[in-house]
């Protein structure tokens, strides 16, 4: 019963946002240079003036602002994000298209940071002031420096072209014709590069992140009644620190997958991973905005889902959390 | 203790002030060493580095001279970033200042609008509005500014709820100070250390947010950086690994040493913090 309100209310908000968002993306195409007409036909340079008429009176450009965004703002409402006149499809269908991989890429990377930041993290913590803690706080420090594309190309360098351990490019062997398991596992070693270099990041902020928490949760009271009961030290850190310091690190674990998708836009250009990262660098590249916005739209509503799910996640691992706050 | 031993107790920010120094100073040197312009053929193309005189980092697809683009660029970083934070700074203090200072309707309504921009995806945002706005310095700058700005406010919102209770207030307040008097003159000045390290580490996102938009081709054409450096470098990457790896290097010592001068700024800063974290 709590759990439907919260996800209503929620929910409630998520179209709210959404609903900004598109009014937004209207706003932006009125900014850009130029005619809003040739803008929506991809400004192909060779656009016939008939064809520009007929957009003109599709989304009654001739029409005040008000009409437009009404016109504009239930066109998306109905999941129509318009045509991309470069790649004569409709912009749905091509993001659609490229979900999956885009999912898979970020869903991959999330899981590995936040796994590998939680388990680097509580180690940094209970090796505080030795050097194997100060050690992997150091490589924290560097990797939240690091330029995410550029690590990516570097591991290119490294691991595909000067190592051949892994493939560089694509999200399988194009014209290999495996199926089943085979296909997995090649998919999966396409994975690795792309999902490894974009956890880098987030590792470093979870691992900063866990060892925080994690000390700060080791002053509290019932550490000391642990220790005084004799329990070993492992135990303590494991059982009684680690779990009441996991909390915070799920909130921002989903503040932080905004930036995740993000991200994705860079490791999928340089892995030419076809996610929809990589067609929004594909949509720059031809200046064809009603693409570009429908990708800012869709990143926008990933972000938003991914936000409701930490929110129950977090409610059910701390069931004193009320609806309230 | 005074405030420089307080930060040089932190031999980290130490480091990172060196390093810091260090790339303001090829930011100077740049247009001394290197007067000609860094997008100039100077060279035959893909000349690898520590090969020919004059060229310590070798040459780029063009045989342009990757070290005269090195020290350029380390120029536009730094401005890219200061001015982004100090634009994002611009935004944020009176928004969280009012919110903070006022509460109520007032505070709901500035905090759902900063709730928003923080749902939305930063980069892909920044993607949107250089390409809209045509890249350029100032639309690379804009854009940066109004991705990084929630931070602040939220920050400075909540500095001013607990401050705007305390004695010293109440006491302006009874001697007949306008609002705006108080925000500005009693609560801001009280606020600054924590805005400050805020911004030493909002200058190294900055930088990283400027590299990344060049590198997908949304920077200035008219001045050379390092993202635009390693995004050009991209394609050749088998021929040519150099052409990425120093830029990336730069860019790399560059956040690094923002990010451990902001934490010692906040040692020297919140003293009384620092004591009960170690």
């Amino acid at each position: 019963m709590l759990y439907a309100r919260l996800i209503v209310s929620r929910l409630f908000k998520a179209v709210i946002v959404l609903f900004m968002i598109i009014i937004f993306n209207f706003f932006l195409i009125q900014m850009a240079p130029g005619d809003p007409a040739a803008i929506l036909a991809g400004e192909a340079g060779a656009t016939d003036a008939e064809f520009l008429r007929q957009l003109t009176e599709r989304f009654g450009l001739d029409q005040p602002l008000h009409v437009q965004l009404w016109r504009y703002v239930s066109g998306v409402a109905m999941l129509d994000f318009g045509f991309s006149y470069r790649q004569q499809v409709p912009v749905l269908d091509l993001i659609l298209a490229r979900l999956p991989a885009t999912l898979l890429l970020t869903g991959t990377a999330f899981v590995l940071s936040l796994v590998l930041g939680i388990v680097a993290g509580s180690l940094a913590a209970a090796r505080v002031k030795k050097p194997s803690g100060s050690l992997i706080m150091a490589l924290a420090l560097v990797f939240y420096a690091t330029p995410l594309f550029w690590v990516a190309l570097m591991a290119v360098v490294l691991f595909s072209v000067y190592l051949d351990w892994l493939p560089a490019y694509g999200m399988y062997t194009v014209g290999a014709g495996l199926e089943g398991f085979a296909f997995a596992l090649d998919v999966g070693k396409h994975l690795i590069l792309p999902a490894t270099t974009l956890a880098l990041f987030f590792m470093a902020i979870y691992t900063r992140m866990t060892r925080a928490s994690m000390l700060e949760a080791a002053q509290q009271d019932f550490v000391k009644t642990a220790r005084a009961k004799g329990l070993k030290n492992s135990v303590i850190q494991r059982r009684h620190i680690l779990r009441n310091a996991l909390l915070p690190i799920i909130t921002l674990a989903g503040l932080q997958a905004g930036q995740m998708v993000g991200g994705a836009i860079l490791t999928e250009t340089v892995f030419a991973w076809p996610g929809i990262g990589r067609l929004m660098f594909e949509a720059l590249q031809q200046r064809d905005y009603n693409l570009l916005l429908g990708i800012f739209f869709f990143s926008a509503a990933l972000v938003i889902v991914f936000n409701i799910i930490t929110d129950l996640v977090y409610r059910l691992a701390d069931p004193r959390i009320k609806e309230a706050s | 203790m005074n405030f420089f031993a307080r930060f040089a107790q932190n031999r980290g920010a130490l480091v990172g002030l060196i390093i810091l120094l260090a790339i303001i100073l090829m930011a100077i040197l740049a247009p001394l060493l290197f007067p000609e312009s860094p997008w100039r053929m100077v060279q035959r193309p893909f000349l690898p580095p520590l090969e020919t005189e004059g060229f310590p980092l070798g040459t780029d697809t063009m045989g342009r001279n990757v070290a005269a683009g090195l020290m350029h660029g380390a120029w536009v970083s730094l401005l890219i970033g200061l001015v982004s934070t100090t634009v994002a700074l611009a935004i944020g203090v009176p928004l969280g200042a009012i919110a903070g200072y006022y509460g109520g309707l007032v505070d709901d309504a500035l905090m759902r609008f900063t709730e928003f921009f923080q749902t939305i995806p930063n980069f892909a945002l920044a993607i949107v509005l250089v390409a809209i706005m045509q890249p350029s310095i100032t639309s690379i700058v804009l854009a940066i500014a109004i991705v990084s700005w929630p931070p602040v406010a939220r920050l400075v919102r909540a500095e001013f709820m607990s401050l705007r209770h305390r004695e010293y207030v109440e006491a302006a307040r009874l001697v007949g100070q306008t609002n705006a008097t108080i925000i500005l003159r009693q609560i801001l000045p009280n606020t600054l250390s924590p805005i400050i390290v805020l911004a030493s580490l909002m200058v190294a996102t900055a930088i990283l947010l400027e590299s990344a938009l060049s590198f997908l081709g949304l920077g200035d054409p008219n001045v050379m950086s390092w993202g635009y450096m390693i995004g050009a470098a991209r394609t050749v990457i088998r021929q040519a690994w150099w052409l990425s790896f120093f830029p990336g290097v730069a860019i790399l010592l560059t956040v690094l040493a923002l990010n451990l001068v902001g934490e010692g700024l906040d040692d020297a800063l919140n003293p009384k913090l620092a004591r009960e974290r170690s």
